[in-house]
């Protein structure tokens, strides 16, 4: 039943007008971020931009040794080959996809005019472009792991 | 009653800037998306060709990569992928050190470290990306590229 206000007139009978119900929030503790997609998409973008950040260093000193010489890159380069490195790579493929696919989200979002009125949106957009890659991906490089 | 004069700008009086000059944040957060965008190709096709084609992770060797570093085309392509992403992360890691990082002091330590670390592999990857011989004068044949032994 709809509320009803009580206007008061300059005559002495009051005025009575039908105004809508004050609508529920729809927002679980009262934020429009927090625990939403907007803050998880913010904390796995965080983790994934670190963790890249992190292989980025030690993947620029394992191809140095190319400069070294064959035998100094190959010994380490074989261990990249192995099943619990091929698990990590796997990993790491995951986190930079997700990392790759949720920046151009940001960039969207910063840039397009209606893109912050999409972003819920192009946050599931993304999970679903992520989840097609890895199901591509993933039987591949198991298959040169594992040697298929 | 003393009363002191007190000034109140009028509202939505637009934002009055304090510090001239270039703006480096502004500049900052323009490459993080810039260089996103060029990453994403650079990445993927990096991806690709390491890690789908051929046979994936189990074909990179040492004469693997020297094929692929003797074409100025890789060596282009992995000098960019380099200075964007090393860039793109360090100034990443330098927002979140902003972010965690209360004490000025620890955290003048670690953009130094930062700056210094991302120098030097700068430094690094450029001079092995330009500087590399696919046909080391005595290397092991077997282990080299097989064009080698045309030179
Ligand atoms: C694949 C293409 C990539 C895209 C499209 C991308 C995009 C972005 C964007 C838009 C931001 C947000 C910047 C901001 O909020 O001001 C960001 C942050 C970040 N990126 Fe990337 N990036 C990519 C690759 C990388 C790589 C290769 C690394 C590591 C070397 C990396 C590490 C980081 C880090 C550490 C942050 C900071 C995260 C934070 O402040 O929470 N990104 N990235």
């Amino acid at each position: 039943m709809p509320a009803k206000a009580t206007g008061a007139g300059v005559d002495s009978s009051p005025a009575t007008i039908d105004v809508p119900r004050p609508r529920r929030s729809v927002i679980p503790g009262g934020t429009l971020y927090r625990g939403n997609e907007g803050m998880w998409s913010w904390v796995l973008h965080r983790i994934t931009g670190v963790a890249i950040y992190f292989f980025l260093l030690v993947h620029i000193l394992d191809t140095a040794l190319v400069r070294v010489s064959p035998e100094a890159y190959n010994v380490v380069i074989g261990a990249y080959k192995t099943p619990i490195m091929g698990l990590g790579e796997l990993a790491l493929v995951g986190a930079i996809g997700f990392h790759a696919l949720n920046g151009l989200r940001i960039i969207l979002v910063d840039f397009w005019g209606v893109g912050t009125r999409h972003q819920k949106t192009m946050f599931y957009v993304v999970l679903g472009v992520w989840l097609v890659l890895m199901i591509g991906f993933t039987p591949r490089h198991l298959m040169h792991v594992f040697g298929g | 009653m003393t009363t002191t004069d007190v000034t109140i700008d009028s509202p939505r009086s637009p934002h009055a800037r304090t510090r001239r000059g270039i703006n480096l944040e502004k500049w900052g957060w323009l490459y993080m998306r810039i260089s996103g965008v060029f990453l994403v190709a650079l990445i993927f096709g990096h991806l690709l060709v390491n890690l789908v084609l051929g046979e994936g992770v189990s074909q990179i060797d040492f004469g693997f990569v020297a094929g692929k570093l003797a074409d100025p085309f890789w060596q282009w392509y992995d000098f960019f992928l380099l200075w964007l992403a090393l860039i793109h992360g360090a100034n990443g890691m330098r927002t979140i050190i902003n972010d965690y990082v209360a004490k000025p002091q620890v955290r003048r330590i670690l953009h130094g470290a930062l700056l210094a670390s991302t120098g030097v592999l700068l430094a690094l990857g450029t001079l092995v990306i330009f500087t590399f011989d696919p046909c080391p004068a005595g290397a092991d044949p077997a282990l080299i590229a097989s064009f080698c032994g045309d030179l």
